[in-house]
């Protein structure tokens, strides 16, 4: 009797789950800051690999485009900005640590006992081309309305984010 | 891979760490990392269902670019509050942040 071997995809993705998980791990566990930020960049890779599996290509392109060139770069200036250059040290504290633990794997089980006692209907698909042009279609179509509204939240968020963070000025 | 269920578990272990940081961290950068987590798991969610349920369409796509989009502002107009708050106080740790006003 031989062991089935598995397929490459399989075995794929249960490494960049793995990847996920553990570097998600780091990131919430690191007592070192910025050790907790560089993991953090395996961890969107890692979300980008996923999305290449669910057919996903524009989601994965912008996720690495935006979390790891822009939210990540943006956190590291957070950590690097709020510690003071004497304690070399750039450390975190924790508390709650029991009712944190208690709590969360509560949680983790609940789900996990609703995902696999869930009778879930799967749609048959098949491996599909490029997402790009239909999602511009809906972007520019359906969700025209929000797509504004958002950009227009954007820029507010630009505005107030540079309003919040400049030197107070003399009168 | 044409199961539903190991995606759904990959995004709610990487939101139950994303949560345990939020409870757990005293730093904010630390908590912002956090909810990062959680949002990053919420678009695993929003991408798994649209694989699986609803095929044709590729509305669920259409939700993670929004949810990129709010994270991006998200994480700009907290890291200029807690920019503000390390000016002020002088840390980042949020149980020291008592003072209204400051």
């Amino acid at each position: 009797m031989s062991i089935p071997i598995p397929e490459l995809s399989v075995v794929l993705f249960f490494g960049i789950c793995g990847l996920i998980i553990a570097s998600a791990l780091l990131v919430v566990t690191s007592p070192n800051l910025v050790h907790s930020a560089v993991s953090l960049l395996f961890t969107f890779f890692g979300v980008a690999a996923v999305y290449i599996f669910l057919y996903a290509d524009f989601i994965a392109a912008t996720q690495v485009i935006i979390y790891v060139g822009g939210i990540l770069v943006l956190i590291i200036f957070g950590v690097m900005l709020t510690n003071k250059i004497e304690n070399a040290r750039i450390d975190s504290k924790t508390n709650n640590q029991i009712p944190g633990i208690v709590f969360t794997l509560s949680m983790l089980a609940m789900q996990f006992y609703i995902i696999l006692n869930t009778n879930w209907k799967i749609a048959e698909s098949e491996p599909r081309d490029t997402t790009v042009k239909e999602i511009g279609n809906l972007l520019l179509g359906k969700y025209l309305l929000p797509f504004e509204v958002i950009s227009i939240l954007l820029l507010a968020s630009l505005i107030g984010a540079a309003m919040l963070s400049r030197r107070k000025t003399e009168r | 891979m044409n199961y539903i269920q190991p995606f759904l578990m990959l995004a709610s272990i990487l939101f139950c760490l994303g949560l345990y940081a939020v409870i757990t961290r005293k730093n904010a950068v630390a908590i912002l990392m956090g909810i990062e987590l959680i949002l990053n798991s919420a678009n695993i969610n929003f991408i798994t269902f649209n694989r699986f349920g609803a095929y044709r369409t590729l509305d669920g796509h259409v939700f993670t670019i929004f949810v990129i989009v709010l994270a991006a502002a998200e994480a700009a107009v907290a890291l200029a509050i807690i920019i503000n708050l390390f000016k002020n106080i002088g840390t980042v740790d949020v149980d020291q942040a008592k003072e209204m006003k400051g």
